[in-house]
């Protein structure tokens, strides 16, 4: 499904972040990205999210190109991968619902289907009860639930998470893991970038740790 | 096609409802709207008002037409009737010799000098009145045509002032043509900064839609509303000013107008004017709005 094929990253000021870096991930797969940071992981994240491109080697999301896609191509693309981000990003004046309703509203779903499919990410995520709050109003675990919620309501292929329960307490952490774990076990492919190995060691999943911008090691399941 | 409507109804209902959000921040720009609109269409309606009295002056443009002496005086009913059948022409009205010299013996002060005279030195005058739309030119070129005719001795139009009266109008008219356009400009730069610091407010709404797909159409169709809605209700708003204008002035306005002998007939908002501040309101909004876009929003670019 992803397959990165000896790509290089090199910032402006000719930072080094990732080094031919070849990786293949099926579909269906849960991957830790582990490592110092620093090390790459959240370049490998911002490719797939088409925030940086490959400055060289190719990425192929499902046979296409992604590295090569044209600004007007981007939209369609982002759409069908879902992010979820340490600081949530979300939309602090709006309620929970409106949050998750977002990406529905970008997509253009019809305004009754959005009800039914918010309603049922809300529940997936355990916070139907707490749709009209704005997230100032939520724990900081009960944030990052809404933030999944939105990652998955649009029912995406590809989940990639960047440090999720980076601001969370082991509990709450965990809590999220098990959220992350529930959607790849009906078929969402998952690329969970942490540095929190114990919590890594709790699910079984495949491993990848990225030293440098090289892959030191890729152990699976 | 159906959804895309039903988005465009949300985008203007949510732009619409952001705006009433903040009531005093919306209501202040809209006024500037409001004023700057107002300026120009008043001025207009001003010179529309002094067209319409000017049309009663027309006095201050009856010449006189003299024949040469010995002239008889069934050609010159002749002339009479031609002249006031020229187009730019309303009425002319024959003078005769006789009758001059009858009124001036009426007059006291030339009574006994002409007692002297054993005959009459008065020639024949034509009093000319032009059609009020009757441009200088085609008077200056009817006025060269007269002076030409063998019957004629003199023409007494004084072309200069004329030509000055029609040039002062042309000056009024582009200057409020100028002004016009200038003030738009400034409710087009006004809406555009608006909009531009609404951009930079919402900067994390619009990165965080960008990251989830969001299109650069769907990104730039709220701020293109808020544009449209601050044209709009500022149009609406000088409207009302232009009215509450027109309602204080009326009373002296018509007085005025009735010392010319003129008739007030409702000098005010024509529906010409009214669309023209709407359409220059919403058109302005619009284009502000896609200046700010066109220029803050591509910077605007998600980083993780």
């Amino acid at each position: 499904m992803i397959r990165l094929d000896k790509v290089t990253k090199l910032y402006a000021g000719g930072r080094e972040a990732l080094r031919d870096v070849s990786l293949d991930i099926g579909p269906g797969e849960m991957i830790f990205l582990t490592g110092h940071s620093g090390a790459g992981k959240s370049t490998i994240l911002k490719l797939l999210a088409l925030v940086e491109r490959p400055t060289r080697g190719q990425l192929l999301v499902d046979g296409r190109n992604v590295g090569r896609l044209s600004a007007d191509e981007i939209p369609a693309y982002r759409r069908q991968v879902g992010m979820v981000f340490q600081d949530h990003k979300l939309l602090e004046e709006r309620s929970a619902f409106e949050n998750v309703a977002l990406p529905l509203i970008i997509a253009g779903i019809a305004r009754r289907e959005i009800d039914k499919r918010v309603r049922a990410a809300l529940d997936q995520v355990g916070l139907l009860d707490k749709e009209r709050q704005p997230p100032r109003a939520l724990s900081a675990g009960e944030q990052q639930r809404v933030g999944i919620a939105r990652a998955v309501v649009a029912r995406p292929r590809l989940l990639i998470a960047d440090e999720p329960t980076g601001n969370l307490d082991g509990e709450l952490s965990l809590e999220i893991m098990d959220l992350f774990h529930r959607f790849n076990s009906v078929g969402v492919t998952m690329l969970i970038a942490t540095h929190d190995l114990r919590l890594a060691d709790r699910f079984r999943a495949r491993r990848i740790v990225l030293q440098r911008g090289e892959i030191q090691s890729d152990v699976g399941t | 096609m159906k959804e895309l409507l039903t988005r465009h109804v949300q985008n203007a209902l949510g732009a619409l409802g952001q705006l009433a959000r903040q009531p005093v921040a919306t209501g202040l720009t809209v006024a500037v709207i409001a004023i700057a609109l107002a300026l120009p269409a008043s001025l207009q309606v001003l010179v529309q008002g002094a067209q319409r009295i000017a049309g009663n002056w027309d006095s201050i443009r009856d010449f006189s037409v003299y024949l040469k002496p010995g002239t008889d005086l069934a050609s010159a009913r002749r002339l009479a009737r031609e002249v006031s059948d020229h187009p730019a022409i309303a009425t002319a009205e024959l003078i005769s010799a006789d009758q001059a010299l009858e009124d001036f013996r009426s007059d006291p002060a030339f009574g006994e000098a002409l007692q002297a005279l054993k005959e009459n030195p008065l020639p024949h005058t034509l009093s000319v009145r032009p059609e009020s739309a009757a441009t200088a030119e085609s008077l200056v070129e009817f006025k060269v045509e007269l002076a030409g005719r063998p019957d004629v001795d003199l023409v007494q139009l004084d072309t200069q002032w004329l030509q000055r009266l029609g040039a002062i109008l042309d000056v009024i008219r582009r200057t409020v043509w100028m002004v016009g356009g200038l003030l738009v400009g400034a409710v087009i730069v006004i809406i555009g900064n608006t909009i531009r610091l609404d951009i930079q407010n919402r900067r994390q709404e619009i990165e965080v839609s960008k990251l989830l797909g969001a299109t650069d159409a769907f990104v730039r169709r709220p701020f293109l509303y808020i544009g449209l809605w601050y044209g709009a209700m500022g149009g609406l708003a000088s409207l009302l000013i232009l009215l509450a204008g027109f309602a204080i002035l009326a009373a002296p306005l018509e007085r005025l107008i009735a010392l010319y002998g003129g008739d007030y007939g409702g000098l005010g908002l024509e529906p010409a004017t009214a669309t023209l501040v709407l359409a220059g309101g919403v058109g302005s909004g619009l284009i502000g709005a896609w200046l700010a876009v066109a220029r803050h929003l591509s910077d605007i670019e998600p980083s993780v």
